[in-house]
């Protein structure tokens, strides 16, 4: 039997911040999406998160922060990931993540920010669409 | 088509090319038989080991726990972790790295979550064919872990070399509900949560259970911690001591023979699916489908339908020949 290829997705916190709600809320609404959602928990670190993604073959991850921290976490992830060739997978970021920072997460790869008021149908959304015109 | 490479990727143990041909198997179809069939010879080394039990058991803080003594054995470990898929859905939550978060920054250790995706008795073939995949790129030991609630475990179990059931204090009646399939698979029984009040009469009422014929293999009940890794050693041990009994023991018994017997069974059925959706018209099972979702058809005559299609396609091939 040849199963659809499903939608798999890393939810994962880097960092030292251990407020995990929204991204549990995240979790549970993509996989009412129908997506495959993996949840490594709180305080990853950049590698652990990049070794994650690799070994789960994932097409998406997800990377939330609460702590301020974003801009050397989620750029170090960037690199890791880099660093293992998986640059084509697609990082969104969400969080509390100051609108003047945007423009520079999505210059290092971010390649969309999901701040607090976010629809979680919009994110769902946004994955279906990134992830299929990647085909 | 195999992807290019991709088996010997696999075989030279690079971490892109394990996780890249577990996605191809777990999705199936005629490109994964083939890479399969040829990463399967180089996967007769490892040991394949299943950890069953009720949700909440504490299976993924114990396999953490297993994974790192063996790992201090010299040995290199791979974990599959299955979890449910949302029948409402068909999307999973697959949370078992939480509890395996010590492993996270072992590179001996490989991790990968699979959801059940409502195969009901694919999900044995798919949870095989990752295991083939670890085996075969070297890893030493592989640990695989499955919520054991149905027959679906129990056909996993015939899958695996040693299984191991992991029950804990407190569950009363899920023993009895247990009885019946996976306490007679079990090679091994673990008492996980050994602090908590109630696990040395869980393991006193297991002995009953593991009794086994002269000459068989003696079913050991351990009691283990996760928490504290109390009794994980032991258990590590014990799983050595049954692929040394494996080994040893070349006249295989009655058992063996029968669930060998259900896993050919298994990987020719597999087999044939891959043929019958290559060979019959995908229009004709589009249609089948498309009458069984309405209601106008009953599944188990879609699928005699199918498989007549499907020796019509073979009768067709053999008279032109």
């Amino acid at each position: 039997m040849v199963e659809d290829k499903k939608i798999r997705v890393l939810v994962a916190k880097p960092g030292l911040d251990g407020h995990d709600r929204g991204a549990k809320v995240v979790v549970r609404a993509l996989r009412d999406a129908g997506m495959e959602v993996i949840y490594t928990g709180i305080r990853q670190t950049p590698q652990t998160i990049a070794d994650a993604a690799l070994q789960e073959d994932v097409d998406v991850i997800g990377l939330s922060s609460l702590s301020g921290a974003h801009m050397s976490l989620f750029s170090r992830v960037m690199e890791e990931l880099n660093r293992r060739g998986l640059g084509d997978v697609v990082v969104i970021a969400g969080g509390i993540i100051p609108d003047e920072d945007h423009e520079e997460l999505k210059s290092i790869g971010v390649r969309a920010v999901f701040g607090p008021g976010s629809s979680t149908q919009d994110v769902a959304k946004y994955i279906k669409t990134a992830v299929g015109s990647q085909g | 088509m195999i992807i290019e490479g991709l088996d010997e990727a696999v075989l030279a143990g690079q971490p892109r090319a394990m996780a890249r041909a577990i996605t191809l198997a777990e999705i199936g179809g005629e490109d994964a038989a083939q890479l399969i069939e040829k990463l399967r010879p180089a996967a007769r080394r490892g040991h394949l080991i299943g950890l069953t039990g009720a949700p909440g058991s504490g299976k993924s803080s114990l396999i953490c726990k297993l994974a790192m003594e063996f790992r201090a054995r010299g040995r290199s470990v791979g974990v599959i972790a299955v979890d449910p898929s949302s029948p409402f859905s068909g999307g999973a939550v697959l949370g078992d790295r939480v509890r395996m978060t010590e492993l996270a920054s072992d590179p001996g250790v490989f991790v990968r979550s699979m959801a059940s995706r409502g195969r009901t008795g694919g999900l044995a073939a798919a949870v095989e064919d990752a295991a083939v995949v670890l085996r075969a790129a070297g890893k030493d030991i592989v640990l695989l872990e499955t919520v054991g609630v149905g027959q679906g475990e129990v056909d996993v179990a015939s899958a695996v070399q040693t299984v191991v059931v992991v029950l804990t204090p407190g569950m009363g009646d899920e023993i009895q509900s247990l009885k019946a399939g996976l306490l007679e698979v079990a090679d091994i029984y673990v008492v996980n949560k050994s602090d908590l009040i109630g696990a040395d009469s869980v393991a006193r009422s297991l002995q009953a259970a593991a009794m086994q014929p002269e000459g068989a293999w003696t079913r050991p009940v351990l009691q283990t911690s996760a928490i504290s890794s109390e009794g994980v050693p032991a258990l590590a041990n014990a799983i050595d001591g049954h692929r040394e009994y494996l080994r040893s023991h070349r006249v295989p018994s009655e058992q063996e023979i029968r669930l060998t017997y259900k896993s050919i069974l298994s990987i020719a059925g597999r087999q044939l699916i891959a043929q019958l959706e290559s060979q019959v018209e995908p229009k004709q099972l589009k249609r089948l489908a498309a009458e069984v979702a309405a209601g106008t058809l009953e599944p188990r005559d879609a699928a005699k339908e199918a498989v007549s299609l499907f020796l019509e396609v073979q009768f067709r091939l053999a008279t032109i020949k």
